[in-house]
């Protein structure tokens, strides 16, 4: 399909972005290797897949964007990255990230901020910005990203490329470093919906040493329909609030035309705890956070930041210095909502939130609706630094894809429009474990949408 | 110091290591002793992206020790992370479990030597993984990590605060001990860290029924240190209330080369522990078939066997508990009934001689139950006197072979012969003229005093019932 050099060269071509953290001697020399030892006869055969660097690798450090972990050599893969080059693809290195996944801009990396491809000035979005980038920019025609809270779909929708997050259990979680383990999951970004799909069906399917993999086969892939007779498009009115920006506004219309003239009902719907799911989501998030990032402690990986002989001052001074101002204030508003005193009111109400926010969903869908079409992110791609001193503006870029993992349904975003040359995204959520049908409807919007077309 | 005055309250934790091949959420090995760091994976080290993946034959092992304690099991428990920093917990959390444990609400009844049959209350019991060993005495200035403990399957028991004395203590935990090895499911080695305890202690004045104030008592690592730790940390306790002091809630770590406590200082304590539901393992769903397996695969409990030996042998519950303290010795009991003994007979015998050479070789019940049963029938027979049974007990014991004829070769037959008897009886009689005269004019108490010398005379081989008979006859002529 595509030699090793030629895949290196593109992705070195690209190396302006700083969305790729594989030094590019280290890429090259791999990916020669990789081809060599590639199997012929497997689905991905010679598809470079880049890969977000929170997701293990034996091929390259897996630093998840921290200087915490800077130089750390995973001692075995991610069972997504054991599947990709089980069927013949190549790992076309490692992408910068948030710190740890934690941000919307990819500007919370330790090794400096990703650019959009179409505008340095502005953020790909985040926190898989990496990935999204290198796709966008044409580098390579898939990359692994993962998800917390929507952090492929948002950088999918800001660099209009397709973006697409399973259901929580449907790829193992083996290998990918943990921020908030009950939402985590591993995504896919593609060029086009088949490349995203295709990448998706090879890294699903049950995993013994993930038990919150759910124990089935591989993702089917749909074909591509004629039209979508037959299908109901549920559209939440919480996702078209007023405030909504209008050129967003815009490209929606008309892509819920274009799905129309496919032959598909579409009903408005209400899912009317969506304004609760920011702040339940920056509850659990950083409370699981907290836990799953209290091993890096300098003890045994990663660098030491100190010479004192006390163990109290080389947590302190490890985690003080290796984790960025973000990590450090998920840590402590995590750490604060699991205390004693403190549980009930913030973790015990947001598990409950959580569970009504999912209900919401499940009403909807127990009313006819296949799937729901809303816009993926409120704006195109900000600037950078434009929202750093405001967490809570950031958090807000989240508003729209957050829902989904809270309540672990399918959900992907697709280029749908341009406004002033940025790109415009809009979201499919389904059922679930019924990705297919996703997938389905995104194929037939995917053919008539004007993707590069100011809406 | 007026002890009496005072009753102690205790209630123990104890943490036994389940016997299982791999740890509980990898497939490394357990096997204790081995080089350090060699039993080790992403998932017990805690590397990044590592998921924890439960061992079902600890979930099993688990369900069998609460079954046994009578607990409630449930069908659904729920995995909790237990959040702390220390350089041997390589997660920065231990997976426990919290507020819905695998089980609760048991009973374990042992004997107390001042209250006789107690009944514990097992509050709960609930599965965790270990965590590592730090080791502070290898390298100098350095403490070193051993992670090949780490993530080794445990169960918490946690008894209610039932215990009023050290002694109880003591009692309650052989006797969990003995249970827990009796269904197979730990080694209960505490040498090798398999089993573990810490204690909650109080103290109130007799009569009084609110607890007052504990303490936990950390640091016992021995068997023969339970008692001891407990007993300095009440006199500490009782010392302290009774010079006007209050006692404070903390953790006091026992030292058993000064056999004293001290306060942990206040920096190796956690506080909060932020325990919450672990996102990694979902609910912990037991089957009804699966209980029932674990059911199926448990032996006879001691204390149904306890109370079959009572109902089938007329034993008292006291000698029930003791013959049945451990499934060999029960077995064993019951081997020596099933050959012919008189069922109280062979408890005596198993209780003293049987156990006591137990002790002394290893645990190893030397004389097989048939021999024994063939020396308490000589016994009953008349052949063997008490005494020499207990020669041909240690005879047999050391160098086996059937009782009789040993008994013989020792020459310890009773002899039943009137005739012979009569010999010795005349000889004795004929010897000791003053006390005849003393018995004659009614002193007959010295009854004993010739069958003792008779029995002298015939180096123990005479039957002393017959002894006596022909004594009465002589005499009384």
């Amino acid at each position: 399909m595509s030699d090793a050099k030629a895949v290196a060269d593109r992705l070195v071509k690209a190396k302006r972005l700083n969305a790729l953290l594989t030094p590019s001697k280290d890429l090259r020399k791999s990916l020669a290797a990789q081809e060599a030892a590639a199997r012929p006869t497997g689905v991905l055969y010679g598809m470079p897949v880049s890969v977000k660097d929170n997701i293990c690798t034996l091929e390259f450090t897996t630093t998840c964007g921290s200087r915490i972990l800077e130089g750390y050599q995973s001692p075995y893969e991610a069972t997504a990255v054991a599947k990709l080059k089980a069927a013949g693809a190549l790992i076309a290195g490692k992408t910068n990230c948030d710190e740890f996944a934690m941000g919307s801009s990819t500007e919370h990396s330790a090794y400096g901020r990703v650019l959009h491809p179409l505008d340095k000035t502005r953020v790909p979005g985040g926190s898989s910005g990496g990935s999204a980038a290198l796709v966008a920019a044409g580098a390579v025609p898939a990359a692994l990203g993962s998800e917390t809270g929507g952090s492929v779909r948002q950088p999918a929708a800001f660099c209009g490329v397709v973006g697409m997050k399973p259901t929580y259990g449907r790829v193992s979680r083996y290998g990918l470093v943990a921020f908030g383990s009950s939402l985590d999951q591993i995504g896919v970004f593609g060029r086009s919906v088949h490349d995203a799909a295709r990448v998706l069906s090879v890294i699903s399917g049950r995993d013994p040493r993930d038990s919150t993999c759910e124990d089935r086969d591989p993702l089917r892939l749909p074909t591509v329909p004629e039209s979508l007779q037959g299908f109901v498009i549920g559209l939440p009115r919480e996702y078209f609030p007023a405030e909504l920006d209008p050129a967003v506004r815009r490209a929606c219309e008309r892509a819920i035309r274009l799905i129309k003239e496919l032959g598909a009902a579409v009903r408005e719907v209400s899912l009317p705890h969506t304004p609760y799911a920011v702040p339940t989501y920056y509850v659990i998030a950083p409370a699981e956070a907290s836990s799953n990032l209290a091993r890096y402690d300098g003890v045994r990986y990663g660098p030491r930041f100190n010479g004192s002989a006390d163990v109290r001052s080389l947590y302190r001074s490890t985690r003080g210095q290796g984790f960025g101002a973000e990590v450090r204030r998920r840590i402590m508003i995590g750490t604060y909502v699991l205390s004693a005193g403190y549980y009930d009111a913030y973790y015990k109400r947001a598990q409950q939130m959580r569970a009504l926010i999912a209900q919401d969903f499940r009403n909807a869908f127990d009313r006819g609706v296949d799937l729901l079409f809303t816009p993926t992110v409120p704006s195109p791609a900000f600037k950078a630094g434009e929202k750093l001193s405001d967490p809570i503006a950031m958090y807000m870029s989240d508003i729209f894809t957050v829902t989904a993992n809270l309540a672990g349904l399918p959900a992907m975003s697709l280029p749908i429009g341009r406004v002033k040359g940025l790109p415009i995204g809009g979201q499919l959520i389904g059922q679930a474990f019924l990705e297919d049908e996703m997938i389905e409807a995104a194929y037939a919007l995917e053919r008539v949408v004007p993707a590069t077309e100011e809406a | 110091m007026t002890t009496a005055a005072w009753e102690t309250v205790i209630g123990l934790e104890t943490h036994v290591q389940l016997r299982t091949k791999s740890k509980m959420f990898c497939g490394c090995a357990t096997a204790f002793g081995a080089p350090p760091n060699t039993q080790v994976c992403p998932v017990c080290l805690g590397l990044p992206g590592a998921l924890p993946a439960p061992n079902g034959a600890a979930i099993g092992l688990a369900v069998r020790g609460a079954l046994a304690l009578g607990c409630t099991v449930h069908p659904r428990s729920i995995f909790a992370r237990k959040n702390y920093f220390y350089p041997d917990l390589p997660k920065g959390y231990q997976i426990s479990q919290f507020d819905q444990p695998l089980a609760t609400s048991g009973t374990l009844s042992f004997v107390s030597a001042e209250r006789g049959f107690v009944t514990a209350t097992i509050v709960r019991l609930h599965l965790e993984e270990d965590a590592g060993k730090s080791v502070h005495d290898r390298f100098p200035k350095a403490t070193a990590v051993d992670l090949n403990r780490s993530g080794v399957p445990l169960i918490e028991i946690v008894s209610g605060p039932d215990l009023r004395s050290p002694a109880e203590a003591r009692a309650y935990l052989q006797t969990l001990k003995q249970l827990l090895e009796y269904i197979g499911i730990s080694d209960c080695d505490m040498e090798k860290g398999s089993l573990r305890v810490d204690a909650n202690v109080s103290v109130r004045r007799a009569g009084e029924t609110a607890l007052n104030t504990r303490t936990e008592v950390k640091n016992i690592n021995a068997f023969s240190f339970v008692e001891k730790a407990l007993t300095v940390e009440r006199d500490r306790q009782i010392a302290l209330v009774e010079s006007g002091g209050s006692v404070t809630q903390q953790t006091m770590l026992y030292d058993s080369k000064e056999n004293t406590v001290r306060p942990q200082r206040s920096k190796e304590e956690s506080h909060d522990y932020r325990y919450f539901p672990e996102p990694d393992l979902p609910p912990l769903v037991l089957t009804p078939e699966f209980v029932a397996e674990q059911q199926s695969e448990l032996p006879e409990l001691p204390a149904a066997k306890r109370d079959r030996f009572v109902a089938a042998y007329a034993l008292t519950r006291e000698h029930a508990t003791v013959v049945t303290s451990s499934r060999a010795v029960a077995d064993y009991y019951e081997h020596v009934v099933h050959a012919g003994a008189e069922p109280q007979a062979a408890a005596n015998w198993v209780m003293t001689e049987a156990l006591a050479d137990a002790k002394d070789h290893q645990e190893q019940l030397r004389v097989a139950p048939g021999a024994l049963a063939q020396i308490i029938a000589l016994v009953k027979g008349g052949t063997l006197s008490n005494q020499a049974a207990k020669k041909v007990f240690g005879e047999v014991a050391a160098k086996g072979g059937e009782p009789r004829t040993i008994a013989e070769a020792l020459g310890l037959i009773q002899v039943a012969d009137s005739n012979v008897v009569a010999g010795w009886v005349t000889d004795v009689l004929g010897a000791h003229a003053p006390e005849v005269g003393r018995y004659k004019n009614g002193e007959t108490k010295l009854m004993a005093f010739f069958v003792g010398q008779v029995m002298r005379a015939s180096k123990g081989k005479a039957d002393p019932k017959l002894a006596q008979r022909v004594l009465e006859e002589k005499l009384a002529s």
